[in-house]
Protein backbone atom coordinates (compact mmCIF):
# COMPACT_ATOMS: atom_id res chain seq x y z
CA UNK A 1 0.00 0.00 0.00
CA UNK A 2 3.10 2.65 0.64
CA UNK A 3 3.77 1.69 -2.82
CA UNK A 4 0.77 2.67 -4.24
CA UNK A 5 0.56 5.36 -2.75
CA UNK A 6 3.96 6.88 -3.57
CA UNK A 7 3.38 6.09 -6.46
CA UNK A 8 0.06 8.24 -6.96
CA UNK A 9 2.13 10.62 -5.30
CA UNK A 10 4.55 10.42 -8.14
CA UNK A 11 1.12 10.90 -10.23
CA UNK A 12 0.74 13.84 -9.49
CA UNK A 13 3.41 15.76 -9.59
CA UNK A 14 3.06 14.44 -13.30
CA UNK A 15 -0.44 15.87 -13.28
CA UNK A 16 0.92 19.11 -12.14
CA UNK A 17 3.48 19.68 -14.51
CA UNK A 18 0.60 18.60 -17.20
CA UNK A 19 -1.67 21.51 -15.73
CA UNK A 20 1.00 23.95 -15.86
CA UNK A 21 0.76 22.82 -19.69
CA UNK A 22 -2.57 23.81 -19.87
CA UNK A 23 -2.39 27.07 -17.83
CA UNK A 24 0.01 28.56 -20.41
CA UNK A 25 -2.27 28.87 -23.60
CA UNK A 26 -0.28 29.75 -26.19
CA UNK A 27 3.12 27.73 -25.89
CA UNK A 28 3.13 24.35 -27.11
CA UNK A 29 6.34 23.33 -25.77
CA UNK A 30 6.34 24.56 -22.54
CA UNK A 31 8.99 22.03 -20.47
CA UNK A 32 9.85 21.31 -16.81
CA UNK A 33 8.57 23.15 -14.23
CA UNK A 34 9.73 23.19 -10.68
CA UNK A 35 8.32 19.59 -9.18
CA UNK A 36 7.61 19.76 -5.38
CA UNK A 37 6.98 16.18 -5.10
CA UNK A 38 9.62 13.78 -6.62
CA UNK A 39 8.51 10.83 -7.72
CA UNK A 40 9.47 8.60 -4.95
CA UNK A 41 9.82 5.42 -7.80
CA UNK A 42 13.13 3.84 -8.52
CA UNK A 43 12.53 4.96 -12.32
CA UNK A 44 16.06 5.37 -13.11
CA UNK A 45 14.82 8.00 -15.80
CA UNK A 46 12.26 10.09 -14.19
CA UNK A 47 9.76 11.79 -16.54
CA UNK A 48 11.47 15.11 -17.55
CA UNK A 49 8.08 17.54 -17.33
CA UNK A 50 8.34 17.25 -20.73
CA UNK A 51 5.06 16.91 -22.86
CA UNK A 52 6.94 14.95 -25.12
CA UNK A 53 7.24 11.77 -23.16
CA UNK A 54 9.39 9.43 -25.16
CA UNK A 55 9.83 5.45 -23.94
CA UNK A 56 12.85 5.87 -22.35
CA UNK A 57 11.74 5.29 -19.05
CA UNK A 58 11.86 1.66 -17.80
CA UNK A 59 9.15 0.07 -16.22
CA UNK A 60 11.73 -1.59 -13.34
CA UNK A 61 10.68 -4.64 -12.77
CA UNK A 62 8.83 -3.63 -9.49
CA UNK A 63 6.22 -6.31 -8.24
CA UNK A 64 2.62 -5.31 -9.69
CA UNK A 65 0.70 -2.72 -7.45
CA UNK A 66 -2.45 -3.29 -9.12
CA UNK A 67 -5.25 -5.22 -7.08
CA UNK A 68 -5.66 -8.64 -7.97
CA UNK A 69 -9.15 -9.61 -9.23
CA UNK A 70 -12.26 -8.44 -6.38
CA UNK A 71 -12.07 -11.31 -3.87
CA UNK A 72 -14.56 -9.06 -1.82
CA UNK A 73 -18.05 -8.47 -3.01
CA UNK A 74 -18.18 -5.08 -2.47
CA UNK A 75 -17.18 -2.27 -4.33
CA UNK A 76 -13.99 -1.04 -4.09
CA UNK A 77 -13.83 2.51 -2.14
CA UNK A 78 -12.73 5.81 -3.10
CA UNK A 79 -9.84 7.14 -1.87
CA UNK A 80 -8.85 10.52 -2.24
CA UNK A 81 -5.04 11.77 -2.11
CA UNK A 82 -3.74 15.55 -1.95
CA UNK A 83 -0.41 15.94 -3.68
CA UNK A 84 1.78 18.59 -2.31
CA UNK A 85 2.09 22.22 -3.76
CA UNK A 86 4.06 22.57 -6.51
CA UNK A 87 5.37 26.21 -7.63
CA UNK A 88 4.96 26.71 -11.39
CA UNK A 89 6.12 29.71 -13.04
CA UNK A 90 2.34 30.58 -12.94
CA UNK A 91 1.77 30.38 -9.36
CA UNK A 92 0.81 27.39 -6.95
CA UNK A 93 -0.93 24.57 -7.94
CA UNK A 94 -2.12 22.11 -5.97
CA UNK A 95 -3.86 17.85 -7.39
CA UNK A 96 -6.18 15.93 -5.68
CA UNK A 97 -7.05 12.33 -7.20
CA UNK A 98 -9.65 9.86 -6.29
CA UNK A 99 -8.28 6.39 -6.88
CA UNK A 100 -10.87 3.34 -6.94
CA UNK A 101 -10.18 0.07 -6.83
CA UNK A 102 -6.56 0.69 -8.10
CA UNK A 103 -7.41 3.31 -10.77
CA UNK A 104 -7.47 7.22 -11.09
CA UNK A 105 -10.99 8.02 -11.15
CA UNK A 106 -10.77 11.40 -10.54
CA UNK A 107 -8.31 14.51 -10.44
CA UNK A 108 -8.74 17.96 -9.50
CA UNK A 109 -7.14 20.80 -8.97
CA UNK A 110 -7.70 22.60 -5.86
CA UNK A 111 -5.37 25.07 -6.00
CA UNK A 112 -4.32 26.91 -9.27
CA UNK A 113 -2.97 29.91 -10.06
CA UNK A 114 -5.01 32.86 -9.83
CA UNK A 115 -5.80 34.84 -13.00
CA UNK A 116 -5.77 31.90 -15.56
CA UNK A 117 -8.30 30.92 -17.24
CA UNK A 118 -8.95 27.77 -15.19
CA UNK A 119 -12.04 26.48 -15.64
CA UNK A 120 -11.27 26.56 -19.82
CA UNK A 121 -7.74 25.41 -19.38
CA UNK A 122 -8.72 22.35 -17.14
CA UNK A 123 -11.77 21.09 -18.89
CA UNK A 124 -13.51 17.96 -18.69
CA UNK A 125 -12.86 16.64 -22.09
CA UNK A 126 -9.76 14.54 -20.20
CA UNK A 127 -7.51 14.57 -18.06
CA UNK A 128 -4.11 13.72 -19.33
CA UNK A 129 -2.26 12.28 -16.43
CA UNK A 130 -0.39 9.56 -15.24
CA UNK A 131 3.14 8.78 -14.85
CA UNK A 132 4.60 5.94 -17.48
CA UNK A 133 5.65 3.47 -14.66
CA UNK A 134 1.63 3.88 -13.45
CA UNK A 135 0.57 3.33 -17.21
CA UNK A 136 2.58 -0.21 -17.41
CA UNK A 137 0.99 -1.20 -14.16
CA UNK A 138 -2.38 -0.36 -15.23
CA UNK A 139 -2.24 -0.85 -18.74
CA UNK A 140 -4.47 -4.22 -18.26
CA UNK A 141 -7.34 -1.26 -17.35
CA UNK A 142 -7.14 1.02 -20.03
CA UNK A 143 -10.57 0.34 -21.63
CA UNK A 144 -9.19 1.43 -25.16
CA UNK A 145 -6.22 2.60 -27.34
CA UNK A 146 -5.80 5.39 -29.42
CA UNK A 147 -2.63 5.67 -31.56
CA UNK A 148 -1.70 6.07 -35.20
CA UNK A 149 -3.91 4.20 -37.44
CA UNK A 150 -4.06 0.85 -37.14
CA UNK A 151 -4.82 -1.57 -40.31
CA UNK A 152 -6.65 -4.82 -40.34
CA UNK A 153 -3.06 -6.32 -40.47
CA UNK A 154 -1.64 -5.10 -37.67
CA UNK A 155 -4.64 -5.94 -35.23
CA UNK A 156 -3.89 -8.97 -33.96
CA UNK A 157 -0.51 -7.50 -32.37
CA UNK A 158 -2.41 -4.89 -30.77
CA UNK A 159 -3.20 -3.43 -27.79
CA UNK A 160 -6.14 -2.48 -28.55
CA UNK A 161 -6.87 -6.29 -29.72
CA UNK A 162 -6.13 -7.45 -26.79
CA UNK A 163 -8.79 -5.12 -25.02
CA UNK A 164 -10.81 -6.30 -27.79
CA UNK A 165 -10.86 -10.25 -26.72
CA UNK A 166 -11.47 -9.76 -23.10
CA UNK A 167 -14.67 -8.28 -23.52
CA UNK A 168 -16.38 -10.20 -26.65
CA UNK B 1 -23.01 -3.85 -14.25
CA UNK B 2 -21.28 -5.29 -17.50
CA UNK B 3 -20.12 -5.03 -20.63
CA UNK B 4 -19.33 -6.29 -24.05
CA UNK B 5 -17.27 -5.90 -27.01
CA UNK B 6 -17.91 -6.29 -30.87
CA UNK B 7 -15.31 -6.00 -33.19
CA UNK B 8 -16.03 -5.63 -37.55
CA UNK B 9 -12.97 -5.21 -39.91
CA UNK B 10 -14.72 -2.54 -42.24
CA UNK B 11 -12.47 -0.08 -44.63
CA UNK B 12 -9.48 -2.09 -43.71
CA UNK B 13 -9.39 -1.32 -40.13
CA UNK B 14 -10.77 -3.09 -37.20
CA UNK B 15 -13.82 -1.14 -35.38
CA UNK B 16 -14.36 -2.25 -31.91
CA UNK B 17 -17.62 -0.60 -30.37
CA UNK B 18 -17.51 -1.67 -26.16
CA UNK B 19 -20.90 -0.74 -24.37
CA UNK B 20 -21.04 -0.60 -20.59
CA UNK B 21 -23.99 -0.91 -18.66
CA UNK B 22 -27.30 -2.71 -18.00
CA UNK B 23 -28.81 -5.44 -20.63
CA UNK B 24 -25.54 -5.43 -22.73
CA UNK B 25 -27.02 -8.43 -24.20
CA UNK B 26 -30.42 -7.71 -25.00
CA UNK B 27 -31.61 -7.90 -28.64
CA UNK B 28 -32.09 -4.30 -29.28
CA UNK B 29 -28.80 -3.36 -28.22
CA UNK B 30 -27.69 -6.02 -30.64
CA UNK B 31 -29.60 -4.33 -33.24
CA UNK B 32 -28.41 -0.48 -32.80
CA UNK B 33 -25.02 -2.05 -32.75
CA UNK B 34 -25.26 -3.44 -35.72
CA UNK B 35 -27.28 -0.14 -36.67
CA UNK B 36 -23.61 1.52 -36.23
CA UNK B 37 -21.86 -1.04 -37.93
CA UNK B 38 -24.42 -0.66 -41.22
CA UNK B 39 -23.43 2.90 -41.15
CA UNK B 40 -19.88 2.38 -41.33
CA UNK B 41 -19.94 0.02 -43.98
CA UNK B 42 -22.58 2.56 -45.52
CA UNK B 43 -19.51 5.28 -45.77
CA UNK B 44 -16.79 2.50 -46.83
CA UNK B 45 -19.48 1.88 -49.95
CA UNK B 46 -19.68 5.08 -50.71
CA UNK B 47 -16.21 6.91 -50.37
CA UNK B 48 -13.57 3.84 -50.38
CA UNK B 49 -10.60 4.46 -52.82
CA UNK B 50 -9.99 1.01 -52.49
CA UNK B 51 -13.69 -0.10 -54.39
CA UNK B 52 -13.81 0.85 -57.87
CA UNK B 53 -17.29 1.15 -57.33
CA UNK B 54 -17.61 3.55 -54.85
CA UNK B 55 -18.89 6.96 -55.45
CA UNK B 56 -15.25 8.51 -54.58
CA UNK B 57 -13.81 6.31 -57.05
CA UNK B 58 -16.18 7.54 -59.84
CA UNK B 59 -15.67 10.94 -58.91
CA UNK B 60 -11.54 10.37 -58.97
CA UNK B 61 -11.90 8.64 -62.59
CA UNK B 62 -13.87 11.81 -63.39
CA UNK B 63 -17.25 9.38 -64.08
CA UNK B 64 -19.25 11.29 -62.14
CA UNK B 65 -19.51 14.53 -60.82
CA UNK B 66 -19.61 16.05 -57.41
CA UNK B 67 -22.68 17.69 -58.07
CA UNK B 68 -24.44 14.60 -58.57
CA UNK B 69 -23.12 12.81 -56.11
CA UNK B 70 -24.80 11.36 -52.87
CA UNK B 71 -26.06 14.13 -50.88
CA UNK B 72 -23.73 12.67 -47.83
CA UNK B 73 -21.30 12.43 -50.44
CA UNK B 74 -21.28 16.27 -50.73
CA UNK B 75 -21.52 16.76 -47.35
CA UNK B 76 -18.13 15.03 -47.22
CA UNK B 77 -16.89 17.87 -50.17
CA UNK B 78 -18.32 21.04 -47.92
CA UNK B 79 -16.74 19.49 -44.70
CA UNK B 80 -13.62 19.25 -46.36
CA UNK B 81 -13.02 22.21 -47.84
CA UNK B 82 -14.09 23.44 -44.26
CA UNK B 83 -11.20 21.37 -43.01
CA UNK B 84 -8.85 22.91 -45.56
CA UNK B 85 -9.69 26.49 -44.34
CA UNK B 86 -9.49 25.65 -40.81
CA UNK B 87 -6.16 24.38 -41.12
CA UNK B 88 -4.78 27.10 -44.03
CA UNK B 89 -4.28 24.28 -45.74
CA UNK B 90 -2.66 21.70 -43.84
CA UNK B 91 -5.63 19.10 -44.16
CA UNK B 92 -6.38 18.30 -47.63
CA UNK B 93 -8.75 16.43 -50.17
CA UNK B 94 -6.20 15.91 -52.70
CA UNK B 95 -3.69 13.33 -52.64
CA UNK B 96 -1.20 12.07 -54.77
CA UNK B 97 -2.70 8.50 -56.72
CA UNK B 98 -0.07 5.24 -57.40
CA UNK B 99 0.92 7.68 -60.13
CA UNK B 100 1.46 11.27 -57.96
CA UNK B 101 -1.45 12.62 -59.73
CA UNK B 102 -3.25 14.91 -56.99
CA UNK B 103 -7.11 13.38 -56.83
CA UNK B 104 -10.14 13.68 -55.02
CA UNK B 105 -9.28 11.73 -51.57
CA UNK B 106 -11.39 12.95 -48.27
CA UNK B 107 -10.36 9.83 -46.64
CA UNK B 108 -8.44 11.29 -44.09
CA UNK B 109 -11.92 13.32 -42.88
CA UNK B 110 -14.16 10.48 -43.77
CA UNK B 111 -12.95 8.10 -40.78
CA UNK B 112 -13.99 9.96 -37.90
CA UNK B 113 -16.93 11.37 -39.73
CA UNK B 114 -18.53 8.45 -40.38
CA UNK B 115 -17.31 7.24 -36.61
CA UNK B 116 -19.04 10.18 -35.18
CA UNK B 117 -22.33 9.26 -36.82
CA UNK B 118 -22.01 5.49 -35.81
CA UNK B 119 -21.32 7.29 -32.26
CA UNK B 120 -24.75 9.38 -32.49
CA UNK B 121 -26.38 6.06 -33.21
CA UNK B 122 -24.93 4.16 -30.01
CA UNK B 123 -25.65 7.36 -28.06
CA UNK B 124 -29.50 6.76 -28.71
CA UNK B 125 -29.16 3.52 -26.43
CA UNK B 126 -30.40 4.22 -22.83
CA UNK B 127 -28.39 3.52 -20.13
CA UNK B 128 -25.33 2.53 -21.65
CA UNK B 129 -22.16 4.07 -21.84
CA UNK B 130 -20.19 2.64 -25.15
CA UNK B 131 -16.38 3.42 -27.01
CA UNK B 132 -15.89 3.26 -30.86
CA UNK B 133 -12.40 2.49 -31.67
CA UNK B 134 -11.95 2.76 -35.45
CA UNK B 135 -8.13 2.18 -35.90
CA UNK B 136 -7.13 3.71 -33.40
CA UNK B 137 -9.39 6.42 -33.56
CA UNK B 138 -11.35 6.76 -30.36
CA UNK B 139 -15.38 8.36 -29.48
CA UNK B 140 -16.87 7.49 -26.87
CA UNK B 141 -20.64 8.82 -24.93
CA UNK B 142 -23.56 7.84 -23.52
CA UNK B 143 -24.66 7.10 -20.02
CA UNK B 144 -24.79 4.39 -17.33
CA UNK B 145 -27.60 5.52 -15.62
CA UNK B 146 -27.17 2.58 -13.08
CA UNK B 147 -24.13 4.36 -11.80
CA UNK B 148 -25.03 7.79 -12.07
CA UNK B 149 -24.97 8.56 -8.47
CA UNK B 150 -21.48 6.90 -8.11
CA UNK B 151 -20.14 8.87 -11.28
CA UNK B 152 -18.02 11.45 -10.69
CA UNK B 153 -18.18 14.99 -12.28
CA UNK B 154 -15.08 15.90 -13.66
CA UNK B 155 -13.15 18.54 -12.80
CA UNK B 156 -15.38 21.94 -13.42
CA UNK B 157 -15.20 23.93 -16.14
CA UNK B 158 -15.98 23.05 -19.45
CA UNK B 159 -18.81 23.21 -21.44
CA UNK B 160 -19.31 19.84 -21.63
CA UNK B 161 -22.11 17.70 -22.72
CA UNK B 162 -24.56 15.52 -20.44
CA UNK B 163 -26.79 18.07 -19.01
CA UNK B 164 -26.41 16.59 -16.03
CA UNK B 165 -23.41 15.95 -15.85
CA UNK B 166 -22.73 12.63 -15.51
CA UNK B 167 -21.20 9.96 -18.15
CA UNK B 168 -19.55 6.64 -18.11
CA UNK B 169 -15.28 7.83 -17.83
CA UNK B 170 -13.15 5.70 -20.20
CA UNK B 171 -9.78 5.04 -20.19
CA UNK B 172 -8.04 6.23 -23.37
CA UNK B 173 -4.51 5.31 -23.14
CA UNK B 174 -2.45 6.70 -25.90
CA UNK B 175 0.02 4.68 -27.50
CA UNK B 176 3.73 5.41 -27.37
CA UNK B 177 4.81 6.11 -31.21
CA UNK B 178 8.00 4.75 -30.27
CA UNK B 179 7.00 1.74 -28.65
CA UNK B 180 3.62 0.39 -29.99
CA UNK B 181 3.46 -1.99 -27.05
CA UNK B 182 3.32 0.64 -24.44
CA UNK B 183 0.73 3.50 -23.45
CA UNK B 184 2.66 6.68 -23.19
CA UNK B 185 -0.13 8.54 -21.44
CA UNK B 186 -4.04 7.86 -20.46
CA UNK B 187 -6.78 10.19 -21.26
CA UNK B 188 -9.89 9.91 -19.38
CA UNK B 189 -13.11 11.10 -21.16
CA UNK B 190 -16.67 10.79 -20.25
CA UNK B 191 -17.99 12.00 -24.29
CA UNK B 192 -15.71 13.14 -27.13
CA UNK B 193 -12.82 11.73 -29.15
CA UNK B 194 -9.49 11.24 -29.52
CA UNK B 195 -8.14 10.92 -32.33
CA UNK B 196 -3.89 9.96 -33.00
CA UNK B 197 -1.83 10.99 -36.08
CA UNK B 198 1.85 9.60 -36.58
CA UNK B 199 3.74 6.85 -38.81
CA UNK B 200 4.00 4.47 -35.99
CA UNK B 201 1.63 1.58 -37.89
CA UNK B 202 1.39 2.82 -41.41
CA UNK B 203 4.76 4.37 -42.13
CA UNK B 204 4.71 7.63 -44.18
CA UNK B 205 1.30 8.03 -45.00
CA UNK B 206 0.39 11.30 -44.22
CA UNK B 207 0.63 14.06 -46.78
CA UNK B 208 1.48 17.47 -46.37
CA UNK B 209 0.46 19.54 -49.24
CA UNK B 210 2.36 22.68 -48.33
CA UNK B 211 5.89 20.72 -49.16
CA UNK B 212 3.79 18.51 -51.51
CA UNK B 213 5.81 15.60 -50.05
CA UNK B 214 4.95 12.91 -47.52
CA UNK B 215 5.82 13.19 -43.91
CA UNK B 216 8.22 10.75 -42.37
CA UNK B 217 8.99 11.37 -38.93
CA UNK B 218 8.74 9.98 -35.43
CA UNK B 219 6.29 10.52 -33.20
CA UNK B 220 2.60 11.50 -33.02
CA UNK B 221 0.02 14.03 -32.35
CA UNK B 222 -3.25 13.44 -30.68
CA UNK B 223 -6.14 15.76 -29.92
CA UNK B 224 -8.85 15.60 -27.47
CA UNK B 225 -12.35 17.22 -28.20
CA UNK B 226 -15.97 17.39 -28.51
CA UNK B 227 -16.10 15.75 -32.33
CA UNK B 228 -13.17 12.77 -33.34
CA UNK B 229 -13.47 14.11 -36.46
CA UNK B 230 -12.53 17.70 -35.87
CA UNK B 231 -10.34 15.69 -33.56
CA UNK B 232 -8.75 14.05 -36.17
CA UNK B 233 -8.32 16.67 -38.64
CA UNK B 234 -6.37 18.53 -36.45
CA UNK B 235 -3.91 16.03 -35.01
CA UNK B 236 -3.38 14.51 -39.22
CA UNK B 237 -2.68 18.94 -39.72
CA UNK B 238 -0.16 19.28 -36.49
CA UNK B 239 1.43 16.23 -37.49
CA UNK B 240 2.21 17.31 -40.99
CA UNK B 241 1.66 20.93 -40.51
CA UNK B 242 4.32 23.96 -39.49
CA UNK B 243 4.99 24.90 -35.92
CA UNK B 244 2.97 27.80 -36.41
CA UNK B 245 -0.41 25.83 -37.02
CA UNK B 246 -0.39 25.11 -33.14
CA UNK B 247 -0.95 28.99 -32.63
CA UNK B 248 -4.00 28.49 -35.26
CA UNK B 249 -5.54 25.80 -33.68
CA UNK B 250 -5.35 27.29 -30.11
CA UNK B 251 -7.72 30.36 -31.82
CA UNK B 252 -10.15 28.48 -33.68
CA UNK B 253 -10.29 24.98 -32.07
CA UNK B 254 -12.27 25.91 -29.43
CA UNK B 255 -12.74 22.87 -26.97
CA UNK B 256 -9.77 20.95 -28.57
CA UNK B 257 -6.93 19.77 -27.03
CA UNK B 258 -3.27 18.67 -28.09
CA UNK B 259 -1.16 15.71 -26.82
CA UNK B 260 2.22 15.66 -28.63
CA UNK B 261 4.76 12.68 -28.38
Amino acid sequence: MRRIVSTILSTISIMVLLFSYHTSSSSATVSASPVVQQPASSDPNPPSGSLTSGGSSKSGGTSTTRPGPAAKPSPPAAIAYTGGVASTRWGPVQVRITVRGGKVTRAQAVQYPQGTNQDAQINSYALPILDQEVVQKQSASIDTVSGATVTSDGYLQSLQSAIDQAHL
Amino acid sequence: MSRRAWVQQIMGMPISIHLRGKDVDSPMVAHVVEDAFVLLREADRLFSTYRDDSEVSRIRRGELDPGHADPLVQEVIALCRQAGELTKGAFTDQLPDDQGVLRFDPTGLVKGWAADRAANRLAELPGLAFCLNAGGDVVVGGTESETESETEVQVNGGSRPSKDGSGALWRVGIEDPRDRSRVAQVVQLHHGGVATSGTAARGAHLYDPNAQTFVDRAGSVSVIGPSLMWADVWATALFVGPKSLMLRFSEVADGYRVISL
